[in-house]
């Protein structure tokens, strides 16, 4: 219900929104949660396992019962926090975890079995049969218990993700986070000043007590406004999600949560990751709930969190109200609710408690359990007495809000005189805790603690501190008394997002689960999305009352990030589709595309399958005919996409020497030589040509795949092994386009194009030289990957789109045309040329058949290791060419087993890497690895592919289906 | 993480790659003991010498002393200058 004169909502703009069909009204400001307190709902939520009714419990992200699903149609976000989420007009909830209706929830009878249903109770009850677990029992419990549902469509929301540097970064705009943020500007440091609330303030939002003569709303939007004015950057609804490694903070920024039409160019969230030279942390303090039975009622709710709703938002759950508790924070919710007209009895343990003017006080009394199954209705107390109301405000004492200062595996350190944990010192290097996180609870000290922390900060980060005058404050510090939980009969709670009692931790214990670690999996206690925000403290005071040991001895969980709980959609934003894979783009991908070839994926390359003709039904009718091509008149291939390196230098010879196994050092310029390259540990890393442009002059061209690993490791062997030489290397693979022009017509084409033609003499196999393209400077080199006479000529890459048009338009006038990968592939294994396919890094030199590459005069890298004996076995799987016996297509990737015996793994000869239909030769064939290959030429082995389930015979042959004596490519 | 490249000062942990122990560099004559060099690993909680490729920035090898318990960054210096 609303409170008439209180909080600080906008009457004047009432708001429409929908809770369960249900419709309401609320006004700007409010958040879901005040605006369902003001509409009388109660109930806004069922427990975890029991189904229990429950209420809203907090005012801030640590909500563990009113989680909503928010939105309409396929588009809702689940789980979210009704005490974060703001209201606008028509907004869509619906509450969770309830079927048929929250207020009639079939699964609420589990409460009845709660005797049964204790922790580690799927441990002991569904041990058998065996098969059941999977098929029954999991997915009984896990329909059971749950939260919100997720929608099934894809998410196509839109999240942002941003970097941020600032010298201090100050997390929380309380009184604490204000000060510091005021202190490091006026020294003149660059500040960013992140809040998860709307507007900066904090706890000051929520209270009467004024400063400097202001109330404390007022004040903090001052201080704001100058901050802003000194250029201070104020984010509101942002909250640190974790502290990483060197000064990195990440913090999930909500960005359009709040608005009723999200503007295109607003993303929902954004997730940040900020770089702080040094960072005041002011994160505050939760207020702990205290642990008596069914003190998990609707109505029944944290002190502090009444006086926010109050305060900020003028709502109120109740009009009788039982306020328990021996802190400031259960006076000062008692004092205020009798202020704004309401009842109040304050609950005391202490005999010699006071109560502030015209409260009712009942001393030496704790709560003992409560009555009221949808909505409080009554409380017991250990005097005996019954209490009827209808809300309950508890606080068993602060917690500070420690947890950030733990994320990079620093524990916190137990301070006897406030019962709490603080950080400890220095936990993040370049971080200082301040205020409430760091134990500081009265706003006075808080305000002095911000301007001292950033003062330590400014001037580790080499600025002079200024002297700010602390404002004035109301009010006085006062001594809490904490209260843990209240023995008794009944269940009590403490974790009300997973559903822990005290009998859980109690159980946990007797059962020998005493390390807090071990009692926090086997409650769960401390697993559910507010991580224990509300419980973990409590738990481990049960957990030490029944061990016997103090809290400090029994120790804090693992505090790890998130902070809150944040979206897959925010923290891979960006990251989706095209994001995820960006696409690399030849100069002749829009030729290729629109002569309607598919385009296949090589990396982020994307390369032409195959180029279709009228009346081609089947790629394999492009392919064969593309082959033809090469074969017998001339094709067209973009090669661009090979890795292409420039190295240069007096060095560059004996460097390529090192690098590569053979020679290079004595390759001579206008010359090319094929290279294999060996990783240090024996195995082949990569292959291709190097040309020799001039002296001290290369170009290297490494595989599509292996492009930036080669560059990186030439750049390693380069600056880590060989320093002291005149070597210079770099990737010029996006600068040339390059084609290959392949087949016996192939100079005749290039003739059409060159300045100065080209003859055998004067350009020979595996010759390379500058030339003259159209008038455009380019580079030919005589190399061939389909074993015709073959070349590749280069141009800069803004000339590739129209070389590549006027290359196919004169190969298709002389029968040919362009060519794509799967002619390509074909080509290559009718003559038996290694790919990745081959090369999968664990295959040696030696079983290629190229061992004798390795020279035998200088060291190269790889050598020491390739003569292993164990990779010179000439029982290893070595390459061979492999083709049907009598019919029938080899598959990639089957596996070779001797005739006559069963296809089982002890029986495996080996596998095929690559296979094609040879339109050359008119049958399938295929290269692969088997033991002993090259001595079993013209064996059988049967060829089974289980996941195909294909099965026929082959025969071992030579790899080099085509032209074995490379005549052609010399032609 | 952020690690101080000797030529672009301090850069995110995104621009950089690791390839291992700084051993790498410590390459061994053709007769040496490769075995070691290749294979064997110190494991160490504490201090330790990697290497980090500065991929998507200036391309340096750099040799990353830091504290494995810590994570604090000792010093970085490059691979070129850094004697093994």
């Amino acid at each position: 219900m609303r409170v008439v004169g209180k909080g600080r909502v906008d009457r004047d703009a009432p708001l429409n929104f929908t809770f369960d069909g249900k419709a309401m009204r609320g006004f700007q400001g409010d958040t879901l949660a005040s605006a369902l307190m003001a509409n009388g709902q109660k109930l806004v939520g069922r427990s975890f396992k029991y189904h229990r009714p429950r209420g809203i419990l907090t005012a801030g992200s640590e909500e563990p019962n009113a989680l909503m699903e928010i939105g309409a149609g396929d588009d809702w976000i689940p789980n979210t926090r009704a005490t974060v989420q703001e209201l606008y007009q028509g907004l869509t909830a619906r509450s969770q975890n309830r079927w048929p209706s929250l207020d009639r929830d079939v699964l609420s009878v589990n409460d009845l079995f709660a005797p049964f249903l204790g922790a580690g109770f799927y441990y002991k009850t569904f041990m058998w049969p065996k098969t059941f677990w999977e098929k029954v029992y999991e997915p009984t419990i896990r329909k059971a218990a749950g939260l919100g549902m997720l929608p099934q469509a894809h998410d196509l929301i839109r999240h942002e993700k941003a970097f941020a540097h600032c010298d201090l970064l100050v997390i929380g705009a309380g009184p604490t986070g204000l000060m510091a943020a005021r202190a490091g500007a006026e020294a003149g440091a660059d500040v960013i000043l992140i809040d998860d609330q709307t507007e900066p303030g904090g706890r000051l939002l929520s209270e009467i007590e004024e400063i400097d003569g202001l109330p404390g709303w007022r004040w903090a939007r001052e201080q704001a406004a100058e901050l802003r004015q000194m250029g201070v950057q104020i984010m509101p609804r942002t909250t640190v999600t974790g502290a990483y490694d060197g000064g990195v903070y990440g913090a999930l920024e909500l960005v359009g949560h709040h608005l009723a039409e999200r503007p295109e160019h607003l993303p929902l969230e954004c997730f940040w990751r900020i770089t702080a030279r040094a960072t005041v942390l002011a994160a505050g303090a939760l207020e702990r709930p205290i642990a008596f039975a069914n003190n998990d009622r609707p109505g029944i709710m944290m002190a502090g969190a009444m006086r926010s709703y109050l305060h900020r938002w003028g709502v109120v759950p109740g009009q009788d109200v039982a306020v328990f508790g021996s802190t400031q924070s259960a006076r000062r919710t008692a004092r205020d609710l009798v202020e704004a007209g309401l009842n109040a009895t304050l609950i005391d343990p202490r005999e010699e408690a006071g109560a502030p003017p015209d409260v009712r006080l009942i001393a030496g009394a704790q709560i003992r359990d409560t009555n009221g199954r949808k909505g409080v209705t009554g409380i017991h107390l250990t005097t005996g007495r019954m209490i009827p109301c209808d809300a309950v405000a508890m606080s068993g004492g602060w917690t500070p809000s420690v947890h950030l200062t733990c994320h990079i595996n620093t524990r916190p350190v137990w301070q006897e005189d406030i019962a709490a944990f603080v950080p400890a010192p220095d936990a993040v290097p370049g971080l200082i805790a301040a205020g409430a996180c760091n134990g500081t609870y009265d706003t006075g000290g808080c305000l002095a603690a911000g301007l001292e922390a950033a003062g330590v900060a400014v001037e580790k980060l080499g600025l002079r501190p200024s002297f700010t005058d602390l404002p004035k404050v109301e009010g006085t510090p006062a001594q809490d008394h904490p209260i843990w939980h209240v023995a008794g009969p009944g269940r009590a709670w403490l974790d009300f997002q997973n559903d822990v009692t005290t009998k859980d931790v109690t159980l946990a214990a007797q059962e020998n689960f005493v390390s807090v670690e071990h009692m926090k999996r086997y409650t769960t206690q401390g697993m559910a999305p507010d991580q224990g925000k509300n419980s973990n403290i409590g738990a481990l005071a049960v957990l030490a009352d029944v061990t016997g040991r103090s809290i400090p001895e029994t120790g804090t969980t693992t505090y790890r990030p998130p902070f809150v709980p944040v979206t897959l959609g925010a923290m891979g934003a960006g990251a989706r589709g095209k994001g995820f894979a960006p696409e690399r783009l030849t100069t002749s991908h829009a030729s290729s595309v629109a002569r309607g070839a598919p385009m296949i994926e090589a990396g982020l390359w994307y390369r032409p399958s195959y180029f279709p003709q009228a009346g081609e039904t089947t790629w394999r009718l492009s392919c064969d005919r593309e082959v033809g091509y090469v074969r017998q008149a001339v094709g067209i291939c973009d090669v661009s996409t090979l890795g292409k390196i420039d190295i240069q230098g007096a060095d560059a010879g004996a460097f390529l020497d090192f690098i590569y196994t053979n020679r290079f050092s004595t390759l001579k310029p206008g010359r090319v030589r094929y290279g294999l390259m060996l990783r240090e540990d024996g195995h082949v890393m990569d292959d291709g040509t190097t040309a020799c442009l001039g002296a001290g002059h290369y170009v290297m061209t490494t595989t599509t795949a292996a492009a930036g690993a080669v560059m990186a490791h030439l750049e390693f062997v380069r600056q880590g092994l060989r320093s002291d030489w005149d070597v210079h290397l770099t990737s010029v693979s996006e600068q040339w386009a390059q084609f290959a022009v392949a087949g016996p017509k192939s100079r005749d084409l290039l003739n059409t194009l060159l300045d100065q033609p080209v003859d055998n003499d004067s350009f020979p196999f595996m010759a390379c030289g500058t030339v003259r393209v159209c008038g455009v400077d380019g580079r030919l080199f005589r190399i061939s990957f389909s074993g015709e006479h073959a070349y590749e000529v280069a141009v800069p890459a803004r000339y590739g789109d129209s070389l590549f048009r006027l290359l196919v338009s004169q190969a298709e006038a002389m029968g040919g045309g362009a060519y794509g990968m799967e002619a390509l592939n074909v080509l290559r294994i009718e003559k038996g040329f290694i790919t990745h396919a081959e090369i999968t890094g664990r295959v040696t030199a030696f079983d290629i058949g190229m061992d004798r590459m390795i020279s035998a005069k200088t060291d190269c890298i790889g050598k020491a290791a390739s003569r292993r004996p164990g990779l010179l076995d000439p029982a290893r799987e070595r390459m061979v060419g492999l083709k049907p016996v009598d019919s029938g297509d080899l598959t990639a990737g089957a596996h070779l087993y001797p005739v006559g015996e069963k296809a089982v793994p002890t029986q495996d000869q080996g596998y095929v890497t690559s296979v094609g239909y040879s339109p050359t030769l008119g049958h399938s064939i295929g290269l692969g690895f088997v033991h002993h290959g090259p001595e079993r030429m013209g064996e059988e082995l049967r060829m089974i592919d289980a996941l195909r389930d294909v099965e026929i015979p082959v025969v071992i042959c030579d790899p080099v289906f085509v032209d074995p004596d490379g005549g052609r490519a010399r032609g | 993480m952020r690690i101080n490249c000797p030529l672009c000062g301090l850069r995110d942990l995104r621009e950089f790659s690791i390839k291992g122990d700084a051993v790498a560099l410590d390459r061994p004559a053709e007769d040496g003991d490769w075995h070691s060099y290749l294979h064997l690993r110190d494991n160490p909680s504490g201090e330790t010498r990697e290497l980090w490729f500065h991929g998507q920035g200036c391309g340096a090898w750099l040799v990353v002393h830091r504290d494995t318990t810590t994570h604090a960054i000792k010093s970085v210096t490059l691979a070129a200058e850094t004697t093994p």
